[in-house]
């Protein structure tokens, strides 16, 4: 495969001024990463500063009604309330061991920029977060923590007003300012090595479910679910299984663990902006990647929406692309209502608040219990806490909020 | 169709001892019939060779400026294939060469080769290149077979950071004109240069043979004092679209650039 491919996807599609720069964050990980050092520290920094590893938590009471058995990695329980944090801690340590002085970052929901405020603050870097005007008001409590973290906060105003300008921008200030700022990029997207950095630094969540599956119930899940956005948690979740399934597939051990990615599909209605660019996108370029993208038939990016802001962008991590390509992982579409009505069953029934994106994993589950296997193992990826979410909680769902 | 006609054009210019000029406007800006009256209105006032726009939702390389007229473009209808069938079916005619600059994600979608012919079958004037700001030296193998077809130049643009092993490698793939951008930055009117400019611009005049453009930030001509050397030609986008917005005449602006003081 070409350097920086997964199969047709992927690439290096930004201006030639953004190639110095790329290539000297590729080489920045092959040299610093491997060694003891970095990974000591970033081990140290998730620990005992993020507050890994997370528990796999058993769900209960909708376990019993399900018939299987209901586990969350919970990624909730993070310190910022995400699992952004597993890769601006990253990202924040790399550039330092760079030399670099400063991070600029996107944020959609607001818990990408957080985290990167939050890593910068720890680690005396400076940090500048843009933000889609829309996403600035509709996550405006996130907007007042990465200010009291120090970061410089930006409205963008152009385009759609969404992530998908607010990276446009970072993408812009990053030219400019690339000898002394890292682009610390937060999903599993954007051109080489950005995919491939997230997926690793993301992989975490993975690595940790298998063993805690081992230990808790003595073998792999059943099915492992995940919602995505750019895909940086449905990724991290997902990569080490896919190598444990290509073993499984060469006939080294058990059986295959079904991975299901969920993308929003926005109301549902015909004909709605959604945020489902592999089930209803088609393969383009957008953010210096060859990926599938919501775009018309001239080649312009369409808006996206989802009642989640973090998962509203209408393109997606490349590798996501060819997972769906070659059946690695299944990828379904979860509308808005679903994804309310998953969050206030796990508010109700196990006393968690998830957020939105991470409802979007769950609803999947609720809604194809039938089909999975009774008395198995079922793991959601709860990527995020719900806390952000009140706002829309209390228009969407007034009745809950009492 | 021909790349070795945007050579020609800006060394047809320079034998003249002035600096070969090159007006940007985006296609369907300020709307769709006004911006043909601007593009013969650049020809007319001496444009070497013209850039037109293509319109993209999300020009990662453009400031305010560029940006907002493409955004105003595409909502008065202005696309690819609009821009296409118009090249092959007006009455205009430009006597520059015409480049047509824009992202890759229109000319993938379009089709390269089904572009480059239809290009190729402009009447309006020559299409003689492309320049595509997303297309680096390492994704560009197929938009430059695709235009090759046609012998149409794919125009490499080059910037103060490019390091002199990636110059000679444009170089050996560069046809048309080379484009230097002259600041580490987004398109956009700048009120100097950096003193990085005249290392670059050397850089750049040691790697390449064909003529150098500097882009990116030119208003004014003064700007050019102090250069080590005259570029062959130069680029102006954000403060012709400016001009043009403020209601300005594109043949004012083209004026301006004229006088002794562009002498090469
Ligand atoms: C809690 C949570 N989950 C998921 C996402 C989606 O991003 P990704 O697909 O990169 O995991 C976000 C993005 O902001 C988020 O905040």
């Amino acid at each position: 495969m070409k350097k920086g491919y997964f199969g047709q996807f992927g690439g290096q599609y930004v201006p030639e001024l953004l190639m110095p720069p790329l290539l000297e964050l590729e080489e920045a990980m092959r040299s610093f990463m491997p060694g003891e050092e970095f990974k000591k520290e970033l081990r140290v920094l998730l620990h005992s500063y993020a507050g890994r590893e997370t528990p796999l938590t058993l769900c209960p009471a909708l376990s019993a009604r399900l018939g299987f058995n209901l586990w969350l990695k919970r990624e909730d329980l993070l310190h910022t309330g995400a699992h952004k944090v597993n890769n601006t801690l990253g990202q924040a340590l790399l550039a330092k061991y760079m030399g670099k002085t400063a991070l600029v970052a996107e944020t959609g929901a607001g818990q990408h920029g957080v985290a990167t405020a939050a890593a910068a603050a720890r680690l005396g870097l400076a940090c500048t977060v843009f933000m889609g005007e829309e996403d600035v008001e509709r996550q405006a409590p996130n907007v007042q923590r990465m200010r009291l973290l120090g970061a410089r906060v930006c409205p963008v105003g152009s385009g759609s007003k969404t992530l998908k300008d607010a990276i446009n921008e970072a993408l812009r200030f990053w030219i400019a300012e690339q000898r002394t700022t890292h682009y610390c990029f937060g999903t599993a997207a954007g051109p080489h090595p950005f995919p491939t950095l997230v997926r690793d630094l993301q992989s975490v969540i993975g690595q940790e479910t298998i063993r805690q599956s081992r230990e808790i119930f003595g073998r792999l899940p059943d099915v492992v679910v995940a919602c995505v956005g750019g895909g940086s948690n449905a990724i991290g979740m997902f990569y080490p299984f896919v190598l444990l399934n290509e073993d499984a597939g060469a006939g080294k051990t058990g059986g295959k663990v079904r991975l299901v990615g969920t993308e929003a599909g926005g109301t549902g209605e015909p004909g709605c902006y959604s945020s489902a660019s592999l089930n209803l996108g088609a393969p383009g370029v957008l953010h210096g990647q060859h990926t599938m993208l919501l775009q018309d038939k001239d080649g312009q990016i369409l808006p996206s929406h989802s009642v989640s802001a973090g998962l509203d962008y209408p393109g997606v991590g490349p590798e996501h692309a060819y997972f769906k390509q070659t059946g690695a992982v299944e990828y379904a579409v979860v509308v808005d209502s679903r994804a309310l009505a998953a969050f206030a069953a796990l508010c109700r029934s196990e006393g968690i608040i998830p957020a939105l994106e991470s409802a979007h994993a769950l609803a999947w589950v609720l809604d194809n219990a039938a089909s999975l296997p009774r008395g198995g193992q079922v793991v959601v990826n709860l990527s995020g806490r719900g806390d952000k979410d009140m706002d829309i909680i209390r228009k969407c769902l007034p009745e809950l909020c009492g | 169709m021909s790349a070795e006609r945007l050579t020609e054009s800006i060394k047809a210019a320079n034998r003249q001892g002035r600096v070969a000029l090159i007006p940007f406007i985006t296609a369907g800006f300020p709307d769709l019939e006004k911006f043909w009256d601007i593009l013969a209105e650049l020809d007319e006032a001496g444009a070497d060779v013209i850039e037109i726009g293509v319109p993209f939702s999300d020009p990662v390389a453009d400031g305010p400026v560029v940006a907002a007229a493409s955004q105003r473009a595409i909502a008065n209808g202005a696309t690819l294939a609009w821009l296409l069938r118009e090249l092959a079916a007006r009455k205009e005619r430009c006597k520059a060469p015409l480049v047509l600059m824009g992202y890759y994600n229109p000319f993938l979608q379009y089709g390269l080769e089904k572009f480059a012919q239809q290009a190729g079958a402009a009447r309006v004037g020559e299409v003689s290149g492309c320049i595509v700001p997303d297309l680096p030296l390492e994704e560009s193998a197929a938009m430059r077979a695709a235009l090759a077809t046609e012998n149409m130049a794919l125009i490499p643009l080059v910037g103060l950071n490019t390091p002199e092993e990636r110059m000679a490698a444009y170089a050996r793939a560069a046809s048309g004109y080379v484009y230097l951008v002259s600041v580490l930055g987004t398109t956009g009117e700048r009120a100097s240069f950096s003193p990085e400019i005249s290392t670059a611009l050397q850089m750049a005049n040691r790697n390449f043979a064909v003529p150098l453009a500097l882009g990116f930030g030119l208003a004014r001509p003064e700007q050019l004092e102090g250069l080590p050397f005259r570029p062959q030609a130069v680029v102006f986008g954000s403060a012709l679209l400016k001009q043009l917005e403020e209601g300005g005449r594109a043949a004012d602006f083209m004026a301006r650039w004229k006088q002794p003081s562009a002498g090469f």
